[in-house]
């Protein structure tokens, strides 16, 4: 134990002195946060749009009001046909399209449903599919106004409504996301790193010498990492929920044992990539490229998996970011607790399993 | 008189797929000798030292290490020997002080004699004023002296050295030698792999590696006379001459 202590507390004095690793580490979590939260943010305010509205009648200038006093959107003209809509677009002052079927009162008391088609400018799919979002949500209150009303389900479509995030907020999305590639990234990354260190400057072959067990040797190493993680993982949900307002409304002690997997899962991968590598430049071109790419791509942090290819979405099973962030946004969002996480905790547990085991065993604990 | 035996390789065999890194060696080391292992690049050497370091289990025969046969008990080998490699082994955004301090823990040594063997040892050195130094800012000289005696501070039986005086000036390695010997009176066994033959001569004996297998094994003295070499420069061209084996 008095060896293992010796090691542990070597370990910390090599990332507390390698000032701007740490400086990145702690400083990068709310960075991302911010970025994501601000400056990239896909929530769309005051948007220009443009109407077509062949039908002028009560239900579809109800609508259009509706529009004009969200804070999303401005109506900005009235066109006469279609054929205007793409030099509107062209423009590129009008972002959204919104286009009444004709007779829209008439077909929608009389034959149960009219059309709305709500074009996006598709050059930005990120802000083109969070307007069509609102849009949507708009209308479907309208169509919920009506129903109050009436009592008759009148059919506008399209009729999608945004579910558990009725504020339409941005950082409902992106907060756990942003948690499981920190997590990963500190990990995976800086372990792997720092194994990879000591075989290229040959301190590891003094420690295998040393009567110090390479299994301690391996996990001093990934201790202060774990600590690192922890830090992180407190600077983000405090960021989450004191600035951008994103409460957890579960169970906390659920998000903070499925956190512990998921860093657990990470360590694992890890120790994986430093087993196979032998310099730090490959450890960091296997953590970067090939292990946190489908990480952002392929875990649904940035891009639906349900808009995938199907073979892409059977590739995003095995990320293990992607049963994280379903597990948090369970948990954060949904307000959910333990019960309704259990899958992603069996699957992101046997993966650090499995992991680990792989991982010692190929780690050369005798240098050939 | 017949000295302890603190090595002790028989047959020892080292096979990686079809090629045999060593082939057949046999040997035996004194307690408090200055053993030099020799050979050109690919003799395997180095293959033969991690058997004998217990970090590589032998194919066949027999290695006893500090009382301890390296296949079966080498977490007691390890306990016993000291170890410095040619790459530069100590850490370089450490202090002169935390290097120190974690190898001793790292061997075991309780905190209290850590401080009073390290003062001891500063003071020697004449390090004491760079205690709190970042090792990458010593010289390679000072450097390589403080590895070699953060490699006996645990006052190991025996210490490996591999090729420890690697680029280091012809001054600075006399002082490394006369640290070698130093270590020898205090009865610790030396066991050195070089390329500098003068080096050689200041051992007590010599093996010479040629192709996995020990050609000759005896002082400098009577290598030299059996050869008919004016010094072990020659002894080791006209050994090492005679492999067929490609260097790494």
């Amino acid at each position: 134990m008095h060896q293992f202590l010796a090691f542990v507390k070597k370990e910390f004095h090599h990332i507390l002195r390698d000032r701007w690793t740490m400086v990145i580490l702690l400083v990068l979590p709310i960075l991302m946060l911010i970025l994501f939260g601000y400056a990239i943010s896909t929530e769309v305010k005051n948007t220009k749009i443009a109407v077509v509205d062949p039908s002028k009648d009560v239900v579809t200038n109800a609508i259009v009001e509706k529009f004009k006093v969200n804070e999303y959107f401005t109506v900005a003209a009235y066109v006469g046909d279609f054929q205007q809509v793409e030099a509107l677009f062209n423009s590129g002052d009008i972002k959204m399209v919104l286009v009444f079927s004709e007779n829209f009162h008439e077909n929608l008391m009389h034959k149960g449903g009219a059309q709305i088609e709500i074009i996006t400018d598709g050059s930005d799919p990120n802000s083109a599919k969070a307007m069509q979002g609102y849009a949507s949500s708009i209308i479907a209150d309208y169509q919920q106004e009506l129903f109050n009303i009436t009592k008759v389900p009148y059919q506008i479509k399209p009729n999608v409504r945004l579910l558990y995030n009725p504020t339409m907020k941005g950082a409902y999305n992106f907060v756990p996301g942003v948690m499981g590639m920190i997590l990963m990234l500190i990990c995976a990354m800086m372990t792997s790193i720092s194994i990879a260190r000591e075989k290229e400057t040959g301190t590891m072959e003094i420690l295998l010498v040393s009567p110090l067990k390479p299994v301690y040797i391996i996990f001093s190493k990934t201790i202060p990492y774990f600590i690192l993680s922890l830090v992180n993982l407190t600077t983000i949900l405090l960021l989450s929920v004191f600035v951008l307002k994103v409460p957890v409304a579960g169970s906390l002690f659920a998000l903070i044992t499925i956190s512990l997997v998921y860093i657990f899962v990470a360590l694992s991968l890890g120790l994986l990539i430093s087993s196979i590598v032998s310099t730090q430049q490959i450890a960091l071109l296997i953590s970067g490229m090939v292990l946190m790419l489908p990480i952002i791509m392929l875990s649904g942090m940035m891009f639906p998996v349900e808009n995938m290819p199907v073979i892409l979405q059977w590739f995003s099973e095995i990320i293990p970011t992607k049963w994280y962030i379903i597990a948090v946004k369970k948990i954060m969002i949904k307000g959910l607790g333990f019960a309704a996480i259990y899958k992603e905790m069996a699957v992101l547990a046997g993966m650090g399993i499995l992991l680990t085991i792989v991982s010692l065993k190929k780690f050369k604990f005798r240098l050939e | 008189m017949t000295k302890e035996k603190i090595i002790i390789a028989e047959h020892l065999t080292k096979n990686f797929g079809h090629f045999t890194a060593v082939d057949d060696i046999s040997f035996e080391v004194e307690r408090g000798e200055i053993f030099g292992f020799l050979g050109a690049n690919g003799a395997g050497k180095t293959t033969a030292m991690r058997i004998l370091c217990g970090l590589s289990n032998p194919t066949s025969g027999k290695a006893m290490v500090a009382g301890y046969d390296v296949a079966t008990k080498p977490e007691f080998v390890k306990k016993n020997i000291g170890y410095m490699s040619q790459k530069f082994a100590l850490y370089e955004d450490l202090q002169v002080w935390e290097n120190i301090r974690l190898y001793a823990g790292i061997y075991g040594m309780k905190d209290k004699d850590i401080a009073v063997k390290t003062e001891e040892l500063l003071l020697k050195l004449g390090l004491a004023n760079e205690r709190n130094t970042l090792v990458e800012a010593l010289p390679l000289g000072w450097k390589q002296k403080l590895a070699f005696s953060v490699a006996i501070f645990h006052e190991p039986a025996i210490v490996f050295l591999d090729e420890p005086t690697g680029g280091v000036d012809p001054v600075t390695r006399r002082t490394f030698w006369e640290m070698i010997y130093e270590a020898a009176d205090r009865g610790i066994t030396v066991f050195v792999t070089t390329h500098y033959m003068d080096e050689a001569e200041y051992c007590n004996r010599v093996s010479i590696m040629v192709d996995g297998r020990i050609d000759a094994l005896d002082t400098p003295e009577n290598l030299k006379r059996n050869y008919q070499a004016k010094n072990m420069q020659e002894v080791f061209y006209h050994l090492a001459g005679k492999s067929t084996r490609k260097a790494d």
